[in-house]
């Protein structure tokens, strides 16, 4: 029996638990029996002895949970296998590192969707996981469903990856391509993304490309560029104008937000895209291509958030702690 | 070695060896034939046929072959500059033309080995910013880079904004 504990449970923690309980059948044929035995968000818990539903239904309907229980005690004393730590992302790591920490030192396994603790420490989690014999996957940290940490780091093992560019940031690329299509300036299209739930009601955190920088300096770590946050020479979107799109199709090409890291620099910024490139993508999609030495280019696109997508990732490391090796 | 690519226009006698004349000196020197086309319908009122070669070569070694070729009594009909090899667009938003944008472009060419070939400027007002799209050709890879550089210096200290393509090599 496979004992789940959940940290954080706003959209990406409740979006893993419903996906839990929708695909129980599939999920065990795959790893065997399971069962979630803890919940916690900021301010209350849930542990022992409950239905998963239920706490769902409680948590839509009262904001909270059963007990007062902290997160942290969860952590620290609730019984489990595999902690998700889904808490909401914090620029220089946030509650989450010590999340992740005191389960590791408890040899428990760790999946995290959590940027901030991965961009502050990678290499210290990544070395008390292996000193306590368990695994911290991050899958669900960069590019939502899109497989990139895996890919790199399973499939691509023993490549060398020359470099990797990508678009790590759904806002960014939606902004651009609809400036492209309509010729409309940055403020009005910002605020059309905001009004569809695209964009938050303060966007620095995308628009500047602080969000792709940190997505960027975890797969710089993933494949064995060492690098922190202050590495990444990061420039936003806000200053391109509408006519950048028209002069740049005069030449072809076309403006995307791209994050490229290689052993020389990490940089996050606004690019002159070909128009028949695969980075070209259009709306609130991510993609990466990866250079690498014997398999040529390989590229991946996907949706890059959501609710489900986050999720598929937590389950897609889920899947290969439990029956990766099978 | 910072390679060239040479477009020459000879005047060849239409008679089996003559083009030969010209290939050997070429290949000699090290250059690599790129393409070869024979203007049959413009012949010359001497019934001689221009023939046009183009190729690559070390730019040290062009002068050499321009007196080896003429030694050998070939009509060199046109030799063009040596032509730039590597190329790039970028494009630039800022308040260009405020912070004198000829002297922006010029601090790409201090040597002579990379230019500014092409521009488009869009200023849709005055006071607001403008975007420009220009096309740097350089002798060379290495001098295309330099060229880069300079300009992204002189761009963050006007703080213009510079966009840079992704590279191109593809699948």
């Amino acid at each position: 029996m496979i004992k789940i504990a959940i940290v954080g449970f706003g959209t990406v923690g409740q979006g893993f638990a419903e996906l839990l309980i929708r695909k129980r059948k599939e999920i065990e044929k795959a790893v065997g029996k399971f069962k979630i035995t803890a919940i916690a968000d900021s301010k209350s818990s849930i542990s022992g002895e409950f239905s998963p539903s239920d706490a769902l239904k409680m948590k839509r309907e009262t904001g909270r949970l059963r007990d007062d229980v902290s997160a942290t005690e969860i952590v620290r004393n609730a019984e489990y296998d595999v902690l998700i730590e889904a808490s909401v992302t914090k620029i220089g790591g946030g509650d989450g590192v010590e999340y992740i920490r005191q389960a590791l030192k408890r040899g428990k396994h760790v999946i995290t969707s959590n940027k901030g603790p991965i961009v502050a420490d990678f290499d210290g989690l990544m070395k008390l996981a292996e000193k306590n014999g368990v695994k911290l996957m991050y899958e669900a940290t960069v590019g939502g469903a899109m497989p990139v940490i895996k890919l790199a780091r399973k499939y691509l093992a023993l490549c060398e990856i020359e470099s990797v560019k990508g678009i790590f940031n759904g806002t960014c690329n939606y902004i651009l391509s609809r400036m492209e299509e309509e010729k409309l300036p940055y403020e009005q299209v910002l605020k059309e993304a905001q009004e569809l739930g695209y964009a938050e009601a303060d966007p620095t955190y995308d628009v500047e490309g602080i969000d792709a920088a940190m997505k960027l300096v975890i797969i710089a770590n993933t494949i064995g560029v060492r690098a922190r946050y202050e590495d990444v020479e990061v420039t936003g979107i806000t200053q391109i104008t509408p006519e950048a799109f028209q002069v740049a199709a005069e030449k072809g090409y076309t403006i995307r937000l791209i994050a490229e890291v290689s052993k020389e620099k990490l940089r996050v910024s606004p690019r002159l895209v070909p128009k028949y490139h695969p980075l070209s993508i259009r709306g609130t999609m991510n993609a990466a291509m990866f250079k690498t030495d014997t398999a040529g280019n390989i590229f991946v696109v996907g949706r890059g958030a959501g609710k489900e997508e986050t999720a598929s990732a937590i389950l897609s490391d889920f899947y290969e702690i439990y029956a990766g090796s099978r | 070695m910072s390679e060239v690519l040479i477009t020459l226009i000879v005047e060849l006698e239409d008679r089996p060896g003559q083009l030969l004349k010209v290939l050997q000196p070429i290949s000699a020197l090290g250059g690599n034939i790129v393409g070869i086309i024979h203007q049959r319908g413009k012949k010359t009122p001497l019934n001689r046929l221009p023939v046009e070669i183009s190729f690559k070569i070390d730019g040290s070694k062009v002068e050499n072959l321009i007196k080896e070729l003429k030694s050998l009594g070939i009509v060199i009909r046109s030799f063009n500059e040596v032509r730039l090899t590597a190329t790039t667009s970028v494009l630039l938003i800022g308040h260009l033309i405020h912070t004198d944008i000829s002297d922006t472009i010029s601090s790409i060419d201090s040597d002579g080995e990379a230019e500014c070939v092409e521009m488009h400027v869009s200023m849709p007002e005055i006071s607001g910013p403008s975007t420009a799209i220009i096309t740097i050709s350089a002798s060379g890879e290495e001098k295309l880079k330099e060229a880069l550089e300079k300009l992204r210096e002189v761009c963050r200290r006007k703080e213009i904004m510079i966009i840079e393509p992704v590279n191109e090599e593809l699948i």
